[in-house]
């Protein structure tokens, strides 16, 4: 298979200081020569919590530089499908750099896989898929446990190097090679590289364009496509840029930021799209907090999120990965569907009330919304970030939570991390301690959790029609388990804040 | 890797048909289908492959077979039956919640099962439920819906659920786009678009009509006709039994 890392678009530079000055430099313009350059373009500018924009028609290209401009997912796709250059609408051959699937979808894949290429047939690059099971762990389903069994047989079978397999189900820590959420495991374990196409069987695969890298996710019939030809046909999406600038007040996180997102422009606002993610206040933040924002890129409807790399990406990853990487930055000409700017200092602490993550409401608004429990986990919200953050405003207020606070680290990473580092100004106490004497769950064994439900004897399923906060991704009827169950999502702060009060609450209750 | 593919000009994928759906696969080009170097094509694997796939497609043709009130014609262009109406941004936790992602779509049984459950995470304001307790098949042909059908997950379970139940097609205001791809690749369920909302239009139990080659939904207890956006070369896709099956029809992959 040709190498795809070594190709180059034309209008690009490789060389990492002057492509990040040029991307950069665009994003840091003043308003003045934005709407200059807004004018030339064609392209409309949004400021955030006005009406919703219309989508802008593209001006053909008068000039030959012009032409050949991309976005960050344009040249990722061209790159991936060896083509000099793409634009929007283009179908083509993606060569995938990393295939990732779990106990729920990998079975059936691998079911089509052999359906299809043959009981005998060997999977495209045996060092290229990543198989993670972590949705239906810890449970005593015999499906959902044959269902790991499955994923053993067939890397065994196929002898592939990266399965983060576990069969002691009583306790996480035996099994070493076991991850947890695979979105997480994915970042950690070093498989997320900017410039790379990573395909996995799960919504929330999005996630990884925090990397700059092309994350989309996909069925199991694209699935089993990819383990036979490492390929796969893919549209290429246009791209809605969101700048957001400004310093990140103390009590936001990146999941009120894309609540913000998906409150403004909709569930269906992105469908079939690529989101951009640039600014000051992106910049701002680590490795963490852009997963979360690339994370609930598929609760707008969008393809795939993007986050530029920069030094905070190239640091994250140092000890990580040894794989070469080729980063891709958005040419200053390229061509975007709509930009939306948000100035994050006038942003203030989101819940999505239910029942979908677009129903944005201030926290502070919904002070009277009397809860039940809180939960604290997934890819979205159960990462050491999110954790530390949670931990910050138990600190802050000393005093223990008035409900039922479950806390699932996303990975055994995590849940180490919750038990040995040290919370900022904490005089050394970790996280564990710092929930334990707010009377929070003791940290569970890390998985999806009840982020989806799952089978009924998963740990805090939502059994009865309550009223929960959770740092998670979704709250359609029935999605932690009981149909009438009413979730509000939330950023860790927020969800902690919540604990305390025993209502829905504004975490600055606690954090100014 | 000795991986080669002439990638025909027009080659496109399948999408919404506001942004217009187009065949995977161009016929008129040649295409070799990839092979991996370690795989080793006889022709005997591939025939029994081909057969395999014939034999399941069989297993899951997306006709409502058991439903009295229900039939297609042989060139599977015509979906006549009763119509089940639900609203807006049906996620996929409501289409097959996620208790039921242990069964596994691949195996035959367990895809059986998965119909079963079809539309079973409706809140219970939807009094009619899709598929009756304690039956496995459902009695509606066409499930018509309001905007961003089956958004959410990208669990393929979803629309195998639904075509599994009997369920012939979705007419709905639009989709999200894993579960339009996913309807398109497994060959499960039509995934159609109404100009408009038929959501308000038909309600559950109404008698429908999808004449496919034209493009339109017939409802006969309104006695109103509704013109639909067509499906373009998807349908030949999905009619025979998803992308694999069509790769093998069209002769994509080479037989022998």
């Amino acid at each position: 298979m040709a190498s795809s890392s070594s190709f180059l678009a034309p209008s690009s530079t490789s060389i990492l200081h002057s492509k990040k000055d040029v991307g950069l430099s665009a994003l840091t313009s003043t308003s003045s020569i934005s709407s200059q350059r807004c004018q030339k373009t064609g392209f409309r500018r949004i400021c955030c919590s006005v009406a919703a924009p219309q989508q802008s028609q593209r001006q053909p290209s008068t000039t030959g530089s012009v032409k050949t401009a991309m976005t960050m997912t344009e040249k990722i796709l061209a790159r991936a499908s060896e083509k000099p250059y793409l634009t929007p609408g283009d179908n083509v051959w993606v060569n995938v750099d990393i295939l990732m699937t779990h106990d729920v979808c990998g079975p059936g894949s691998i079911g089509i896989f052999k359906r299809e290429f043959g009981e005998d047939a060997k999977v495209w690059d045996r060092e290229k898929l990543v198989i993670i099971p972590d949705h239906y762990i810890f449970t005593s389903d015999e499906r959902a446990n044959r269902n790991v069994d499955i994923l053993r047989d067939f890397c065994q079978e196929q002898n592939i190097k990266y399965f983060y397999d576990i069969k002691d189900l009583s306790n996480f820590k035996a099994n070493p090679d076991y991850k947890g959420v695979c979105h997480v495991a994915l970042a950690q374990e070093g498989h997320c590289r900017p410039g790379e196409v990573l395909l996995g069987t799960d919504s929330h695969t999005c996630t990884a364009g925090a990397f700059g890298q092309f994350a989309t996710g996909i069925g199991n019939t694209d699935a089993g496509f990819v383990l036979g030809t490492g390929k796969l046909l893919l549209k290429v999406p246009p791209t809605l840029r969101f700048v957001m600038d400004g310093e990140m007040p103390s009590y936001l996180l990146a999941k009120d930021l894309i609540l913000q997102i998906i409150g403004e422009i909709t569930m269906a606002g992105a469908t079939y799209k690529a989101m951009e993610f640039v600014g000051t206040t992106v910049e701002s933040l680590n490795m963490e907090e852009r997963m979360t924002l690339c994370n609930m890129v598929v609760e707008a409807g969008g393809k795939n999120g993007v986050v530029p790399a920069d030094s905070t990406t190239y640091k994250y990853l140092e000890d990580k990965t040894s794989v070469p990487y080729q980063p891709v930055y958005s040419d200053q000409q390229a061509r975007f569907l709509s930009e939306y700017r948000f100035d994050v200092s006038k942003l203030e602490p989101l819940v999505a009330k239910p029942h979908s993550p677009d129903n944005r409401a201030l926290a502070r608004e919904c002070k009277d919304v009397k809860i039940d429990r809180v939960y604290i986990g997934s890819c979205t919200g159960g990462k050491t970030e999110d954790f530390m953050a949670a931990a910050k405003v138990f600190l802050a207020s000393g005093k223990k939570v008035k409900v039922p606070t479950f806390l699932v680290p996303a990975t055994q990473k995590v849940w180490m991390d919750l038990y040995s580092i040290p919370v900022p100004g904490a005089g050394g106490k970790t996280c564990s301690q710092i929930f334990e004497e707010a009377g929070c769950d003791t940290p569970a064994s890390p998985s999806c959790g009840a982020c989806l439900g799952g089978p009924k004897d998963t740990y805090a399923r939502l059994n009865e029609p309550q009223v929960c906060v959770s740092t998670t991704n979704r709250n359609f009827p029935g999605r932690m388990g009981h149909k009438e169950g009413q979730i509000y999502l939330a950023s860790p702060y927020t969800a902690a804040a919540s604990a305390l009060t025993g209502y829905v609450t504004d975490p600055r209750e606690f954090l100014q | 890797m000795a991986f080669t593919t002439t990638t025909p000009q027009n080659l496109t994928t399948f999408t919404t048909s506001s942004h217009k759906p187009k065949l995977p696969f161009s016929p008129s080009h040649s295409l070799t289908f990839p092979t991996h170097p370690n795989q080793t094509l006889t022709s005997r694997a591939i025939s029994t492959a081909i057969s395999t796939s014939t034999r399941i497609h069989s297993l899951f043709t997306p006709r409502a077979t058991s439903s009295p009130s229900s039939s297609t014609t042989a060139a599977e262009t015509t979906f006549h039956g009763l119509c089940y109406v639900v609203g807006d941004n049906i996620d996929t936790d409501q289409i097959i919640p996620a208790e039921y992602l242990t069964l596994v779509p691949s195996k035959p049984d367990e895809y059986e099962k998965l119909g079963t459950y079809a539309l079973i995470g409706l809140p219970s304001s939807y009094a009619t439920r899709f598929v009756e307790p304690g039956e496995s098949k459902t009695k509606y042909t066409v499930v018509i819906a309001g905007a961003n059908f089956g958004c959410g997950s990208s669990r393929e379970h979803a629309p195998v659920a639904l075509g599994a139940s009997g369920a012939a097609a979705v007419v709905a205001e639009s989709y999200a786009r894993i579960f339009f791809r996913n309807s398109v690749a497994t060959g499960e369920v039509y995934p159609l678009e109404s100009e408009g909302r038929l959501c308000e239009e038909c309600r559950t139990g109404d008698v429908v009509t999808i004449e496919l080659k034209e493009s339109k939904l017939i409802n006969h207890t309104t006695g109103k006709e509704y013109a639909l956006k067509s499906i373009g070369d998807a349908g030949p896709v999905i009619e025979a039994g998803g992308i694999f099956a069509y790769a093998r029809k069209t002769g994509m992959i080479p037989s022998h």
